[in-house]
């Protein structure tokens, strides 16, 4: 049987790394006893697959992990074990079975969209978007494996705008090879990412 | 000082701007959070080092879970913050807070600190220092929390007896209960802090460091320990569980990667193999070991609170264990299916070990260790720790041949009398057991050798011995490192700096304190961190005092010498400590004591407990009514008084 969960990752869970909340999945599943699927070989792992990572400190509406189970259980049985198995920071959205057939969920991610908080209204914000949106390419700088690579940010940008002084929404690409980093726009509109909070309001899938 | 409140907002501004800032959030699954205004007694619980660590710590995780059972106690946590967030709260004057409510510790009235081992100490004077608490006890009024502190290290306090204000010796779970009384029952009315002191020293197994006075020789030994308080009990014996208690099954479960990912349940405390070296196998004697049902029922709750994928099974050898075969069988027919790892470390070097490991399926990534200490037959025996080598190869065949390819041996370089010969045994062991893999599976046989170096410990045979001079480590350490290589070798050593340090603190006396004071405030700090461990830090701190590390070191103890750690009893006879130190000269072991009992000191002392705990709870001989074993000096002595 194969799940889709969909949660919400709450202030609690902030500075979990995607990794550790692997991990932490990983506990919760056993703690509800559920019957987890795993992998062959020496050293098996459970058989669980996380969706698009989400960067250390933002929070999130709408993370999504896929689960195999080894027998078919009913949907309102794996709701009601797992809910008081679930750690402060994991808040359960939604529960379905999916197709077993459907690919990966890594490759149905089309895009993300980031609602921000700033700590202090910005009475230049809008003008600042504006400005940013009307260049039509933003050539900026990031890391891949050790060294640092241009890239043009522009294209990621799906959509960008204001709520107010002190909010913004922001539309950004998820496809492989093609990611926007909210903080990356930020700093393109000469903001702190570290006066703002960050959540992951959307993520949009293929055919959806 | 800053509120609970203050302290959340400022973290907000500092915690996205360090590294791993999981670690000062808490919030994880299973921990407690109490009403804190309406709790009477407000406990701190400290590991005085990072989050990584300090979760991993048994000890602190048992009296967290005890304390927080009571409905009139709170207990929450702190650690060390790692140096960039150390800068990031000095800077923000955020002082060390505990991670469940972010109170201050300063608003806590006990801060119960863990020292398993001696290089915490200055990482201990810097969480009160960031804690804005005075480091010196005579510095701290009835306004402070009570600084208390146990663990292993704590059986020689003495270099940490200015800052600490009492110290646990021995086992806590019933210790604390009795702390947290006496500050419960002063606290309802005023007090000064001597009348608690004093109320506190008149518990089995707690050592006020100021109630009593070192006197010194003029050559600077130990000369006696005075006591300021009549009624101050001398000497102070450990204390001991006479049953270890229900296990801990409800632990916190980390967000962020620690050091061992794993919960672990005692099986076993203490040990009768008497490796003469090991402070661990004096200190923690009786044997008590739990069920097998109590052990299944605890990794049963354990996976229910904590979900996780991996259980240690720990005591300090596992093989000794009464009913390892049994527990084990019963791990495997219960959770075989639950994709759990089982972890069962030390292991004694024999086949059957293999077969134990086999059963519980506990993945082969880790490789297989095991501890033969030394490499020949002459220092297996002054180290009393007597296996073959042909029983070592063979066991490595097996482990070979049943799917590891990793094998790691633990040895102790500078133990008494060792010479090059005996650590090119070393080599050649090592080399003979991974040719031994190689036929069996080739090339893909590996060996990884551990070689720490041994420091003698106080309450052990070898409380008496030199440790090796750095030029001595070193020249050993070349050695190995110029011959213990090629195809599938590995070596991992210590630097014999840090192994100096803990040799100065673990027969220091208390004129170290200072010491240990002027370490910390020229930067000493994280001492266990080979990138913090700060050399000169320490050797400047002694210059500053007037005091000769060799002193502490390097000097061969007379026999008749007392030490500034005697008033600590473990209860073990210093004639049985001499003795056994007599036969580890003439290379004479002594055998389990499980076979026969060689009166070390632990039945008379605990007769009553034994009595009232009869049976297989403890490896013991039983007491009868009216009758404690007793043994003429003149028997335990045939070596000093020459017979």
């Amino acid at each position: 049987m194969r799940l889709k969960i969909t949660f919400a990752k709450t202030e609690a869970m902030r500075y979990t790394s995607h990794l550790d909340l692997q991990r932490t999945w990983e506990r919760t599943l056993r703690r509800a006893r559920l019957p987890l699927a795993y992998s062959q070989g020496f050293n098996p792992h459970p058989k669980i697959n996380l969706g698009a990572a989400l960067p250390l400190g933002f929070t999130s509406q709408d993370e999504m992990i896929e689960v195999w189970l080894e027998e078919q259980v009913p949907l309102k049985e794996i709701e009601s074990t797992l809910t008081p198995a679930l750690p402060p920071g994991i808040k359960i959205q939604v529960i379905q079975e999916s197709e077993l057939r459907v690919p990966k969920l890594q490759t149905l991610i089309q895009s993300t969209i980031y609602a921000v908080e700033l700590s202090h209204p910005l009475p230049a914000l809008s003008d600042r978007i504006g400005k940013l949106l009307s260049q039509s390419s933003i050539i900026r700088q990031r890391r891949v494996k050790k060294k640092l690579r241009e890239y043009d940010l522009r294209p990621l940008i799906l959509d960008l705008h204001s709520e107010g002084e002190d909010k913004l929404q922001m539309h950004l690409s998820a496809l492989p090879g093609a990611t926007g980093r909210p903080d990356e726009v930020l700093k393109a509109l000469d903001i702190d990412p570290l006066t703002a909070h960050i959540h992951r309001s959307e993520i949009i899938l293929k055919g959806t | 000082m800053l509120t609970p409140k203050e302290i959340q907002s400022r973290l907000g501004r500092v915690l996205p701007t360090v590294q791993k800032p999981g670690r000062y959030t808490g919030g994880e699954l299973n921990q407690v959070v109490k009403d804190w205004d309406s709790i009477a007694t407000k406990v701190a619980l400290v590991f005085p080092d990072i989050y990584d660590l300090g979760m991993s710590n048994l000890g602190l995780a048992i009296l967290y879970d005890l304390l927080n059972q009571r409905e009139d106690v709170l207990a929450e946590r702190a650690y060390v913050p790692w140096t960039d967030m150390e800068a990031a709260m000095r800077r923000e004057e955020i002082p060390l807070y505990s991670l469940e409510t972010k109170h201050p510790l300063a608003d806590f009235d006990i801060i119960g600190i863990s020292l398993p081992y001696e290089t915490l100490y200055t990482s201990t004077l810097n969480a009160l220092d960031l804690a804005g608490i005075p480091l010196f006890s005579a510095e701290r009024g009835s306004e402070h929390p009570l600084v208390i502190a146990g663990g292993h290290s704590t059986f020689n306090p003495e270099p940490m007896h200015a800052h600490i204000d009492a110290f646990v010796i021995g086992e806590g779970e019933g210790a604390i209960q009795e702390i947290v009384d006496i500050v419960q029952t002063l606290k309802r009315g005023t007090f000064e802090r001597p009348e608690l002191l004093q109320a506190l020293s008149r518990i089995w197994g707690v050592y006020v460091p100021s109630l009593y006075e070192a006197h010194y020789h003029e050559d600077g030994t130990f000369a006696s320990i005075e006591k300021l308080d009549p009624e101050a009990p001398l000497p102070i014996d450990k204390r001991i569980e006479a049953a270890l208690p229900p296990p801990t099954t409800r632990f916190i479960v980390p967000y962020v990667d620690t050091v061992h990912n794993r919960a672990p349940i005692e099986i076993m405390r203490g040990c009768t193999r008497g490796c003469r070296f090991c402070h661990a196998g004096m200190i923690t004697r009786p044997v008590r070991e739990r069920t097998v049902d109590e052990v299944l029922e605890a990794i049963e709750e354990t996976i229910r609170h904590t979900g996780f994928e991996e259980i240690g099974l720990l005591s300090l050898s596992s093989s000794d264990y009464t009913h390892v075969v049994e527990l084990v069988e019963r791990v495997h027919e219960r959770f075989g299916e639950e994709h759990l790892s089982v972890s069962l470390p030390s292991l004694r070097i024999e086949s059957v070990s293999v077969n134990l490991m086999d059963a519980l399926k506990g993945g082969r990534k880790g490789g297989f260790t095991l501890a033969p200490e030394a490499a020949t037959e002459k220092m297996r025996k002054i180290i009393n720790k007597p296996v073959s080598t042909e029983q070592l190869l063979e066991t490595a065949r097996e482990i070979y041949s049943r799917g590891w390819t990793t094998i790691k041996l633990y040895f102790m370089i500078g133990h008494p009398s060792e010479t090059l010969e005996d650590v090119q045994a070393i080599v050649d062991l090592c080399k003979a057991v991974v040719a031994e893999g190689r036929k069996v599976i080739g090339g893909r046989a590996k060996l990884t050798a551990g070689v720490s170096t041994f420091v003698p410990k106080p309450h052990t045979p070898f409380q008496w011995v030199p440790c090796d001079s750095i030029e001595q480590i070193k020249a050993k350490q070349d050695l190995l490192k110029e011959e213990l290589r090629g195809r599938g070798l590995k070596l991992n050593w210590n630097n014999p700096y840090e192994t100096q340090l803990e040799a100065w603190l673990s027969r220091g006396d208390r004129r170290m304190a200072e010491v240990v004071y002027q370490a910390w405030k020229n930067g000493a700090k994280f001492d266990a961190w080979g990138e913090h461990f700060n050399y000169k830090a320490w050797t400047d701190a002694f210059e500053t005092v007037g005091l000769d590390p060799a002193f502490y070191t390097h000097r061969h103890r007379p026999l008749d010498e007392v030490f500034p750690w005697e008033h600590l009893s473990t209860t073990l006879r210093k004639k049985f400590l001499t003795q056994d130190y007599m036969w580890s000269l003439e290379g004479r072991i002594r055998i389990d004591c499980r076979e026969q009992c060689f009166a070390c000191g632990i039945l008379p002392a605990f007769a009553g407990l034994r009595r009232e705990n009869p049976g297989d709870v403890w490896q013991c001989p039983e007491v009868s009514q009216g009758r404690v074993i007793s043994i003429k000096d003149e028997d335990l002595l045939p070596v000093i008084s020459g017979q």
